[in-house]
């Protein structure tokens, strides 16, 4: 350990606020983008099944009115 | 073939004479962007002299920009670029073809106007004739990457903004030697290797350019 | 040689690959980072001109050096899905994008925050820091050119072909602003003006370039995934895969 005491190593030998900012946006930014890829990922399932869904409906329509129209 | 692209040629250079306007147009806003920066920097001749050289050339890579649109948007759109890939004689070529008559037309013009620049921005003869010859070395440089990414976006309608995006950073380089070039002049100093980097991008993007434009014109044409 | 990679160009396989891959990559990733990040925080030594403030090197050094090499990677793949045809070299390329575009914001604005006490200004142009934020609009530029496709296929290609003319430019623009630097200002001192690091100095540094590396497999694994589930929405695969997961 470098640092004396628990305090020291918060101080950074002055340069605390330059060190932890760089340290928090740089996790932070990571963070986000793995958190948004995530997300992103959840969110595509969910269109590909809604999409699935239009999909059978426009199928159900269609067969619905080939029954009606021949009469 | 040959006969095809001397027609390529030919039909690109009367339409842009048709076209006086187009031409004309990205030449004034050259011409305004320079007048901007003595209104809004310095008049005084110490200054502009520093910044010319920076100047002009931001202003010619910009004002190139506007221009390169035309490139293959007409083409495109009437369905000539499709008998082109057609027309059994290789695509890469027609695009050398249609990129040299570009530079033509859209940038010896800008070197005839050249003097008039060098005169507002207070530069003196060695500059002169250093600016001159990057701008012969480098301007086709601007023509032969601005035409891929043209290529690229031609199948887009909002493809304006996004060209200036793809481009402005790869033309860097370019700035920075050609400007170096000009300043080392302005010192009396020799700039033939600033010259010569130049001279090997433009040769290097000779070589490769109309491949890769041939391909994103393919890649457009989907 | 190359034989075993080819059945990962089914989009199927390289979506079960990247299944497969990615908790390793994460346990890996997280316990380089934490090890790298303690190590350089509390225990490498002081820099003896720099004191504490040097400890930024353990991020902003990694960050920059990944964020080239994923340009060049992104460059590798779109010449991979060029020559051989794979769609999934494309998405993988898509994938990478994002990802090397975070890491240059990173190097940015770490190089930033050690500027400001060492040169005592947030923004110096610096032959390294300038390069750096060219690299982010050469990412910027990949990125809004897919964007703005609407056939991601043909998106996916057009940005391939704009990461290679890209990745040509990178040396010249390191090289050309580099000497454009020493040119203006050849008086500021560089940050590694002393090559020779002092090996217990740079066991974290290592560490944590390992960790960043594979943060960004592990990230690209994922976006990876989305990209093929975004392109192959209509497979009987993807429609079964979407359908267990909601339940």
């Amino acid at each position: 350990m470098q640092f004396e005491s628990f305090s020291s190593f918060l101080a950074m030998g002055g340069y605390a606020f330059y060190v932890w900012m760089s340290f928090a946006v740089t996790f932070g930014a990571m963070l986000l983008l793995a958190v948004g890829s995530y997300r992103q990922h959840k969110v595509l399932l969910k269109s590909v099944v809604a999409e699935q869904a239009r999909q059978s409906r426009i199928k159900r329509a269609r067969a619905k009115t080939a029954d009606i129209s021949p009469e | 073939m040959s006969a095809l692209l001397i027609g390529i040629a030919q039909r690109d250079l009367r339409i842009a004479f048709q076209q006086k306007s187009e031409l004309v147009q990205p030449l004034m806003f050259l011409l305004m962007v320079v007048t901007l920066f003595p209104l809004g920097v310095s008049p005084s001749p110490d200054t502009l002299q520093r910044i010319g050289p920076g100047v002009i050339w931001i202003a010619a890579i910009l004002s190139s920009l506007l221009g390169l649109e035309r490139l293959f948007r007409d083409d495109f759109n009437d369905g000539s670029l499709e008998q082109y890939t057609l027309s059994g004689v290789p695509l890469s070529a027609i695009a050398a073809v249609k990129v040299l008559v570009h530079w033509l037309v859209s940038f010896v013009p800008l070197l005839i106007l050249s003097p008039l620049l060098a005169l507002f921005l207070n530069l003196t003869l060695p500059m002169y004739i250093a600016l001159l010859l990057t701008l012969l070395v480098g301007t086709p440089l601007l023509s032969l990457i601005g035409a891929i990414a043209v290529a690229l976006t031609i199948g887009l309608q909002r493809g304006g903004v996004l060209l200036a995006l793809l481009l402005i950073p790869v033309f860097i380089p370019l700035l920075i030697f050609a400007t170096s070039a000009v300043d080392s002049a302005a010192l009396q100093l020799p700039y033939y290797p600033q010259l010569a980097i130049i001279g090997a991008m433009l040769l290097l993007a000779l070589a490769l350019a109309p491949f890769a434009i041939a391909y994103s014109l393919k890649v457009s044409q989907n | 040689m190359w034989k075993w990679l080819h059945p990962y160009a089914k989009t199927e396989n390289a979506y079960q690959l990247c299944l497969t891959l990615q908790p390793w990559l994460w346990v890996g990733a997280l316990a380089c980072l934490l090890i790298g990040s303690v190590w350089g925080l509390a225990f490498a030594p002081q820099d003896y001109q720099q004191g504490d403030s040097f400890r930024i090197i353990y991020i902003h050094v990694p960050s920059a050096i990944l964020s080239m090499s994923t340009y060049v990677a992104m460059a590798v793949a779109a010449l991979v899905g060029m020559v051989w045809q794979w769609r999934t070299a494309y998405m993988a390329m898509i994938a990478m994008a994002p990802v090397g575009a975070v890491m240059t914001f990173i190097a940015l604005f770490t190089g930033a925050a050690w500027g400001k006490p060492m040169w005592g200004a947030w923004w110096v142009w610096d032959a390294r820091l300038t390069s750096e934020l060219i690299l982010l609009f050469l990412y910027i530029g990949v990125i809004a050119l897919y964007g703005t496709f609407e056939d991601k296929q043909q998106g996916g290609k057009a940005a391939g072909i704009m990461a290679l003319v890209g990745v040509i430019n990178v040396p010249i623009i390191h090289y050309s602003v580099e000497w454009w630097n020493t040119l203006h200002q050849g008086a500021t001192i560089s940050k590694f003006d002393n090559p020779s690091i002092a090996p217990e100095m740079l066991w974290p540094l290592l560490v944590n370039l390992l960790g960043f590396a594979l943060f960004i497999a592990a990230v690209t694994t994922v976006r990876l995934r989305n990209e093929i589930i975004v392109r192959e929405m209509h497979r009987p695969w993807v429609v079964k895969l979407a359908q267990k997961g909601e339940k």
